[in-house]
C-alpha cells in the first residue's frame, strides 16, 4: 500500500528516470537527452494548455449559463460536451479575413506572440512532486517577465489592424495591464520575501501553511490584479463589446482570433495556477495525489473568474485606474514594509511554526479591515456632504440621520 | 563547436541584425519591434552567462515597460509616422565611417588580449548574494538608494514636463 | 564554453550599431532607442566580465542592474521631452528643433 502511494507520489520523477535511464541504453548523448526531455516536456506543458482551453470554454459556459439560469450547450454531444470541438471546426473553416491597409507581418505575428507568451509560464508550474517544466531559480520573476511579453502582441495587434477600435482597445489593455502588474508585483514580493526564494517548488516547499492564511491582503490583491490582468469582467474594459466594438482584436477572424482568445484563456489558467502555487500550497494537501490537488486549487481560482464574470458589471475606466493607483498600490507599498517589520519581530521574538503564521494573519487582516474601514467611511462622509448640499440641508443633520 | 557555441552564436546573430534592423528600420514601429527584439537576444545571452535574474529583468523592464513606453511615444507622435521622409540625415555616410572605425580600432584589441579563462563557476546562491549585497550598508546599499531617488525624480520630472499646459 | 572574447565583441558590434544610429537617425525616438542599444552593449559587457572574471563578487551584476535603472529614467525623461517636444512643434525630427525657445 505505501509503495503504490509513494508510486503515485512520485508518478513523474519515476517516469522521468525511466526514460532518461531508457535513452542512456540506446547509447545517446547527453545533450541529446537533455534536448529530447525538454522537448517532451514543452509538448506535454502546451498540449495541457490547450487541452485546459478547450476543457475551459466549456465549463464557463455552463457555469454562467447555471448563474443566469440557462442550459448552456447542450446540443452537441451528450450534456453538450463536444461543444468546443464544434467551435474548434468553426473557427477553422472560417475565412482568414485581412484588413486593407494593414501591416502584414505586425499583423499576422500578433495572436502567435500573445498565445505564446500566454503559454510560456506554464513551464514554471509544478504540477507534484518533480513534475515541473523547469525549477528556475528565478521561476516567479520568469513567470512575470514572458507574462508581460504579451503587452507587445496586443498593442501589435491594435497597431497592424489599421482599426482605431483596434488601436483604442490596445492603448486600454495596455494601460490596464501595466497598471495591474504593479500591485500584482508587490504581492508576489511579499511572498517571495516570506518564502525566501523565486522558485516555484521552493516557495510551494516554504508553505507548511498556505500562505492565504499568512498573507491574506497580497492574496486578495493578487487575486483582483489577476482579474484586471486576465482582463475578464468587472475588468473587461479592453474589449468592452459595447463601446469598442471587441477591442484589439476586432480584426481578427478563424485561426488567428481562435489564438488571442486561446492566449485569453490561458492567462486565466496561469493566473489561477500561479494562485494555487503562491498562496494555496501547490500540490500540498492531505489524503489525495498532489497532482489532483493542483488541480482542484487551480479550479478554485478559475471558479472564481467565472462567478466575478457572471456576478459583477463592467466598472468604468477611471474607475479602473482609481481603484489601481488610489487604493491597491499605496496598500501594497504600505503591505510590504509591514509585512517585512512583522516578520522580522515574529522571528526576533522566536515565534515558529503556527504561532508565526497567527501572527501574520493578525496583522495582515487588520490592515485589511482598516484598508477597506478607512476608504468606507471616507466615501460615506464625502456622499452625505454631496446629499447635503444637494438638498441645502445642514451637513451635520444628515449625518446624524446617516450614522443610525 | 559545442551545444552551447550553437547557442551563443544564435543570439548574437539575434542580437545584431536586429539591432541593426532597428537603426536602419523605416519604419518608426518596426524599429520598436527589432529594439524588442534584440533585447529578447541580450536577456538570453544573460541566461548563457549565467546571470537568470538579470535576463528575467532585462525582459521585465526592457520589454514589458521601456519598449511599451516608446511604442506610446511612437503612437503619440504619430504625425511623424504617416509621413516618415528619410530615416537617415545627410551625415549618415560619416556616422557608418566613424560607427565601423570604431569597431574595426577595437575588436583587434580585444582579440588580442590575453583574457583569463573562467575558473570558477557562479555559486549556488549568487542571486541572494546579489540580494544581500543591494541593502548592505558596506555594499551598495547606498547607491540602491539613490538609484531608487533618482527613477523617483525622472517619473516626476516626466509627468511634469509631458502634461498638457491648462 | 563560450570564450570571453565572442562576448566583448558583440557587445563592441551592437554598441557601435547604436553609435551608427545615434550619429545618423533624424527621428528623436530612434536616437533614444539607438541609445538604448547601447546601454544594452555596456550591461552585455558588464555581465561578462562579471561571469568570467570576478562570478563570486556581485559588482558586475549590480552595476548591470544600476544601469537597467539609468535605462529606465533616461527613457521616461526623454520621451516625456520628445512628446512635449511634438506639442508644441509638430515635430521630433532633431533636424527641425532648431530654436532655443520653443
Amino acid at each position: 500500500m505505501a509503495q503504490i502511494y509513494d508510486f503515485i507520489y512520485n508518478l513523474f520523477p519515476y517516469l522521468g528516470a525511466w526514460l532518461r535511464g531508457l535513452l542512456q541504453s540506446w547509447g545517446l548523448p547527453e545533450d541529446a537527452i537533455l534536448l529530447i526531455i525538454g522537448l517532451i516536456k514543452a509538448f506535454l506543458l502546451a498540449n495541457f494548455g490547450l487541452i485546459g482551453f478547450a476543457i475551459l470554454t466549456y465549463v464557463e459556459r455552463k457555469i454562467v449559463a447555471r448563474f443566469q439560469d440557462r442550459l448552456g450547450p447542450n446540443v452537441a454531444g451528450p450534456y453538450g460536451i463536444l461543444q468546443p470541438v464544434a467551435d474548434g471546426i468553426k473557427l477553422l473553416t472560417k475565412e482568414d479575413t485581412m484588413p486593407a491597409g494593414a501591416d502584414r507581418w505586425v499583423y499576422n505575428l500578433a495572436p502567435l506572440i500573445i498565445a505564446t507568451c500566454a503559454l510560456a509560464p506554464l513551464v514554471v508550474i509544478p504540477f507534484g512532486p518533480g513534475a515541473v517544466g523547469a525549477d528556475l531559480n528565478i521561476g516567479v520573476l520568469y513567470a512575470l517577465a514572458v507574462g508581460a511579453g504579451a503587452l507587445v502582441g496586443v498593442l501589435m495587434a491594435g497597431w497592424g489592424s489599421n482599426n482605431k477600435y483596434a488601436l483604442l482597445g490596445a492603448f486600454r489593455a495596455v494601460a490596464q495591464l501595466i497598471s495591474y502588474e504593479i500591485p500584482a508585483v508587490f504581492s508576489v514580493v511579499v511572498v517571495v520575501m516570506v518564502a525566501g526564494t523565486m522558485s516555484t517548488v521552493g516557495i510551494v516547499l516554504a508553505q507548511d501553511v498556505p500562505y492565504l492564511f499568512v498573507l491574506p491582503l497580497a492574496a486578495l490583491v493578487f487575486l483582483i490584479s489577476g482579474v484586471a490582468e486576465v482582463g475578464r469582467t468587472p475588468f473587461d474594459l479592453l474589449e468592452a463589446e459595447s463601446e469598442i466594438v471587441a477591442g484589439f482584436h476586432i480584426e481578427y477572424s478563424g485561426m488567428k482570433f481562435a489564438l488571442v482568445f486561446l492566449g485569453e484563456f490561458i492567462h486565466a489558467l496561469v493566473v489561477s495556477a500561479l494562485f494555487a502555487v503562491l498562496f494555496l500550497g501547490g500540490w500540498r494537501g492531505p489524503w489525495l495525489p498532489p497532482y489532483l490537488w493542483t488541480l482542484i486549487k487551480m479550479s478554485v481560482g478559475i471558479f472564481l473568474f467565472f462567478w466575478l464574470r457572471a456576478t459583477l458589471p463592467r466598472i468604468r475606466i477611471d474607475q479602473m485606474l482609481n481603484l489601481n493607483w488610489k487604493f491597491l498600490t499605496p496598500l501594497m507599498i504600505l503591505n510590504l514594509i509591514g509585512v517585512a517589520l512583522v516578520d522580522k519581530g515574529l522571528r526576533a521574538a522566536g515565534a515558529t511554526g503556527g504561532l508565526w503564521a497567527a501572527g501574520m494573519f493578525a496583522f495582515n487582516m487588520a490592515m485589511l479591515i482598516g484598508a477597506l474601514g478607512i476608504p468606507g467611511y471616507l466615501g460615506h462622509r464625502a456622499r452625505m456632504a454631496a446629499m447635503a448640499s444637494a438638498s441645502g440641508e445642514e451637513p451635520e443633520a444628515l449625518e446624524a440621520v446617516g450614522a443610525h | 563547436m559545442t551545444l552551447i557555441q550553437a547557442v551563443f552564436v544564435l543570439f548574437a546573430i539575434l542580437t545584431l541584425g536586429a539591432g541593426l534592423f532597428t537603426v536602419l528600420s523605416r519604419h518608426l514601429f518596426h524599429a520598436v519591434l527589432y529594439l524588442i527584439l534584440s533585447l529578447v537576444g541580450v536577456a538570453g545571452l544573460f541566461v548563457l552567462l549565467e546571470a537568470e535574474f538579470l535576463a528575467g529583468v532585462q525582459v521585465l523592464i526592457y520589454i514589458g515597460a521601456i519598449s511599451i513606453l516608446i511604442i506610446f511615444a511612437v503612437m503619440l507622435t504619430r504625425g511623424m509616422a504617416r509621413n516618415p521622409g528619410p530615416p537617415l540625415n545627410n551625415q549618415s555616410l560619416a556616422a557608418a565611417v566613424i560607427a565601423g572605425l570604431f569597431f574595426v580600432l577595437l575588436a583587434p584589441v580585444i582579440a588580442g588580449f590575453p583574457w583569463p579563462q573562467a575558473t570558477q563557476g557562479v555559486p549556488a546562491d549568487a542571486i541572494e548574494a546579489l540580494g544581500r549585497s543591494l541593502v548592505d550598508p558596506n555594499q551598495f546599499a547606498l547607491p540602491f538608494e539613490l538609484a531608487s531617488v533618482m527613477i523617483l525624480a525622472a517619473l516626476i520630472g516626466a509627468i511634469f514636463i509631458a502634461r498638457e499646459k491648462r | 564554453m563560450v570564450p570571453l572574447t565572442w562576448y566583448l565583441l558583440v557587445a563592441t558590434a551592437l554598441f557601435c550599431i547604436g553609435v551608427y544610429g545615434v550619429l545618423a537617425r533624424r527621428n528623436a525616438i530612434a536616437i533614444l532607442m539607438a541609445i538604448e542599444l547601447m546601454l544594452n552593449a555596456v550591461n552585455l559587457s558588464l555581465v561578462a566580465f562579471w561571469r568570467y572574471l570576478h562570478p563570486t563578487a556581485t559588482t558586475g551584476q549590480v552595476f548591470a542592474l544600476f544601469v537597467l535603472v539609468v535605462a529606465a529614467a533616461e527613457a521616461a525623461a526623454g520621451l516625456a521631452l520628445i512628446i512635449s517636444i511634438y506639442r508644441n512643434r509638430e515635430t521630433v525630427d532633431v533636424e527641425n528643433i532648431d530654436l532655443l525657445k520653443g
